[in-house]
């Protein structure tokens, strides 16, 4: 093969030398690589973070009554695991960890086209995740409003909500920096040889992903400093009391985060595109058509923001226009799924970890979609709103969705970011704990939501305790999972046997390159010839390169 | 590493083009307060958004050389500018916020 | 390909001047739709409160505002001619005009100081007791709105104020050295000459240019002194110009919205 004798003469990108050393070569590094980890490490941790307050919430609700924390703390713990889930988890994680260390591998650039802006969006999600912390230590009490800061109680309590806010306005501003960066580097760098129809769809997905988080971002930006003004000088557009409507900020708030959850989702969308054929040894099926779906459901997801305020008080029109839009939805993710199952068919299926995460995901994000469409109809939506049917519909389309795939994407992209292998025995016996675990944590709550069991609620009737007690176990089973399989993974890197260029025999762009990648990513410029999943062209092209090699000799 | 290639020129636009711009400018911001003079009914808005729109677009196209930029700048805009009328538009479906704020107003009347 | 880049700044990181407008107008959209989302409040609330508002924009003083209105329309003026002059390597001229776009920013601010400190001494500011006890509630959100649409306008002209100051700075420090040669018709280099100099001006070699000579082939090193006025300065100050025109843009329609309609 042609890396052998570069081998040799080239530095992965995590021993090159720099300016700084130590840490300092990590925290000041313009390497879309290096970013790439820094994010991993960071997201992880408020991840690990969020799921100790998700298995507190689980522990609380056990039994009927305080159990092992009191209402207010409750209320406080339920608030930071959403926002750290939210904005701290979901909406970085796939596209500032893989988006960051794979994009530009996969479009055959250096980097991204601002490095310097992509370092400084790193550090405002690290401001963002600070200034949240010291907010939960500075106020009267704990913020408490539920990661959506509703007005007005957000305007009224005492917690530091002001500063609660700025903080995710902080993040928010890195997410845009994010988009921006991605959006430039995928119009800007791409290869020669690299046309968008050849682009492998993960780039796709972070490339629909971007356009949401540069146009949507900055809406809510705005409606959290109006939250502040409001708090500080009363400006009253919230403020019943002054002459606001509060719905108008719901409005607001979920002009963004509807389309959010697109920013959430699309990414993960993406992955499993790009893994599914590295696993089945095939091409994708419909292409085009999985692109085209993303980028439409980018569009329409800005349309359908009012589905979240059915029983808010809207007027009947806009009820049943949103619940309208809402179903659009389900026709470019309805052909994503049915593309992907459509790639299983005469394919090579191994079943390797990462291609066990992507089959869950189809499974788990299939059940979050369609209880969605349960959300979406007007009619059903009354009578499930705000239970713990919303609360299981979006576990299993954020975390089932996005969570899987971004299990799945540490899996495969693994040896290509470490150089190494994971244990892979241990790797399926722990997202076996995470399927069976996730199903058992997240399915009762459809039981109790359709039961009336309320979200959000401290205390509960005591006929609901039975599915609790089943979704507590369930949420240490998937704790168990996820704990056995970050251990797999740090195990993996820092004992993990050497893993080869292209471990899973993968078409795209980012394998061609030696594990871990050099600083610049590519030791000769990339010049593609042929799509993204076009395996017979890829062996093809390897036979002639061989060929050539021996007429050499 | 390819230096040669040189900043994506514009065409040099004279000093007067940016003159004329900003001559049309000031008269079209005349314009618009010498006509909320005028009482326009429910056009006043209506005729000073358009003003509006029209010193936007030249300062775009001039100012900001929109004129002379690839097409992919244009297509850009003009999905911002969509995705701002669609968020617009679709609030205003809600047309129970109005009825709701001047139920407040009423209410307030009444007292 | 060497590999003993620098990670700290990558050296091969190819100047995209397109990429990085690309960029800054990306960057311009959230600006868009930050103000986008006041602009949506304002539609809602002056949809409900017409006649609130007509009553409340009588408070301001539309003279100031149109004068405001005509500051920032000449500082996009200059500030277009300022990028113009680099484009044409008249570096006095272009620091000139970009003096009088800063100037033009502060005069802008000072207007808007003696606005707000008039309406803050006579009590019009949002949650005060003068304006909860007269107004009614559809006056109360316009002014909430008239501080905050205007606050965060002039928190803007701040901003873009101080990056013009910063580009000032260093348009300032290069040294005016930049040269465009226009070469018309054919025997334009005939009778030339091309010479190299050392340190101290004395020709280390020369050549004069006769008619045997169909061209000048000069292999240099671009950007070689770092004191010049470089390509990147124009797209800095390109970029710079364009955040300076959106602030202006969207004066553009908070004027007649805020003022106009009384």
């Amino acid at each position: 093969m042609a890396q052998t004798a570069a081998e040799l003469s080239y530095t992965p990108y995590h021993r090159e030398t720099s300016a700084f050393s130590g840490i300092f070569s990590w925290i000041f590094s313009t390497d879309h690589k290096r970013i790439g980890i820094l994010y991993m490490i960071s997201v992880l941790t408020m991840f690990i973070g969020g799921l100790c307050l998700g298995l507190l919430i689980r522990l609380e609700l056990i039994a009927p009554g305080a159990t092992v924390i009191d209402a207010p703390t409750y209320n406080a713990v339920f608030t930071l695991h959403g926002v750290i889930m939210i904005f701290l988890f979901i909406i970085p994680g796939i596209p500032a960890i893989f988006g960051n260390f794979i994009m530009p591998l996969q479009i055959g650039a250096e980097d991204v086209a601002f490095p310097r802006l992509n370092l400084l969006s790193w550090w405002l999600y690290i401001s963002g995740a600070a200034l949240l912390i010291i907010a939960l230590f500075t106020g009267d009490k704990l913020p408490d409003t539920g990661w959506t800061f509703y007005a007005p109680y957000s305007t009224a309590t005492e917690g530091n909500i002001s500063l609660a806010v700025f903080a995710a306005f902080v993040l928010g501003f890195s997410s845009i920096l994010t988009g921006l960066n991605f959006i430039t580097t995928i119009h800007r760098l791409r290869a020669p040889g690299m046309t968008w129809f050849r682009m492998p769809l993960f780039c796709w997905g972070l490339y629909a992903t971007a356009w949401i988080q540069v146009l949507a971002t900055p809406v809510v930006g705005i409606t959290l400093l109006l939250v502040i003004l409001e708090r500080g000088f009363g400006v009253g557009v919230f403020d019943p009391a002054i002459g606001g409507d509060p719905v108008l900020y719901q409005h607001l708030f979920w002009i963004y985060s509807h389309p959010a959850v697109y920013i959430m989702i699309l990414p993960g969308m993406g992955v499993i595109s790009d893994l599914l054929p590295a696993f089945t040894k095939r091409t994708i099926f419909g292409y085009k058509a999985i692109a085209f779906s993303t980028v439409s459901i980018a569009v329409v997801g800005y349309m359908v923001w009012g589905h979240h305020m059915f029983t808010s008080g809207m007027s009947g029109t806009a009820q049943i226009v949103f619940s309208f839009l809402t179903f659009l939805v389900a026709i470019p993710t309805g052909i994503k799924i049915f593309n992907w199952i459509a790639s299983l068919y005469k394919g090579s299926i191994e079943l390797r970890a990462p291609m066990l995460y992507t089959l869950s995901f189809i499974f788990l994000f299939s059940i979050g979609g369609l209880t969605g469409l349960v959300l979406g109809a007007l009619a059903t939506d009354m009578h499930v709103h705000d239970t713990y049917f919303v609360v299981g519909h979006f576990h299993y389309v954020m975390f089932g969705g996005l969570g899987i795939a971004l299990f799945g994407a540490m899996h495969y992209w693994f040896p290509k970011m470490f150089g190494k292998m994971y244990n892979e025995a241990v790797a399926v016996v722990a997202w076996a704990l995470i399927f069976v675990g996730f199903n058992v944590l997240y399915f009762p709550m459809f039981i109790l939501g359709w039961n009336g069991m309320p979200r959000r609620y401290y205390d509960y009737l005591p006929e609901f305790q039975y599915w609790h007690v089943v979704s507590t176990i369930g949420s240490w089973i998937l704790a168990l999972g996820i704990f056995m399989m970050l251990f797999n993974l740090i195990r993996g890197i820092t004992s993990g046997e050497k893993a080869e260029d292209n471990p899973w025999g993968a078409s795209t762009l980012e394998w061609t390159v030696p594990s871990p990648p050099p600083l610049l990513n590519f030791l000769e410029p990339p010049h593609v010839t042929h799509g993204a999943y076009d395996f017979e062209a890829m062996n093809k092209g390897k036979k002639d390169s061989k060929k050539k090699k021996k007429g050499k000799k | 590493m390819d230096h040669a290639e040189h900043h994506e020129e514009h065409p040099m636009i004279g000093y007067g083009t940016y003159i004329s711009v900003w001559l049309a400018l000031l008269i079209l911001t005349s314009l618009t307060v010498a006509i909320a003079g005028f009482d326009l009914g429910q056009y006043t808005t209506a005729v000073a958004m358009l003003v509006a729109v029209v010193k936007t677009t030249l300062v775009g196209l001039y100012f900001m050389h929109l004129r002379y930029e690839p097409k992919v700048f244009h297509y850009m805009i003009l999905v911002t500018f969509l995705i701002m009328v669609v968020i617009v538009i679709f609030t205003f479906i809600d047309d129970y916020r109005f009825s709701y704020l001047n139920h407040e107003v009423q209410a307030e009347v009444h007292h | 390909m060497s590999h003993t880049a620098n990670v700290a700044a990558p050296a091969h990181i190819h100047k995209d001047y397109n990429g990085a407008k690309i960029g800054m107008w990306l960057f311009l959209f959230t600006e868009v739709l930050l103000f986008g989302g006041l602009f949506l409040i304002y539609a809602v609330y002056r949809t409900a409160h017409s006649h609130d508002f007509a009553e409340a924009a009588k408070e301001l003083n539309v003279v100031l505002g149109a004068l405001n209105t005509a500051v920032l329309l000449t500082s996009s003026l200059t500030m277009a001619l300022a990028i113009a002059c680099i484009h044409r390597a008249k570096k006095t001229l272009a620091l000139t005009y970009l003096g009088i776009t800063i100037l033009c920013a502060l005069v802008f601010m000072v207007i808007k100081y003696i606005e707000w400190s008039g309406k803050i001494s006579h009590g019009l500011y949002p949650g005060s007791e003068f304006i909860m006890a007269n107004y009614s509630k559809g006056q109360r959100i316009y002014f909430g709105l008239y501080y905050s649409m205007t606050g965060l306008h002039a928190l803007h002209v701040i901003i873009g104020a101080t990056i013009l100051t910063v580009m000032f700075y260093v348009i300032y420090q290069r040294p005016n050295e930049t040269h465009r040669w226009d070469v018309f018709g054919k025997d334009a280099l005939n009778g030339c000459r091309v010479a190299i100099l050392d340190k101290d001006g004395n020709e280390k070699w020369g050549s004069e240019i006769d008619e045997s000579v169909k061209q000048v082939h000069l292999k240099m090193r671009y950007y070689s002194t770092p004191k010049r006025i470089k390509h990147e300065d124009y797209v800095s100050l390109e970029n710079s110009g364009l955040y300076w025109h959106i602030v202006d843009v969207i004066w553009i329609f908070l004027f007649p919205l805020m003022y106009l309609i009384g």
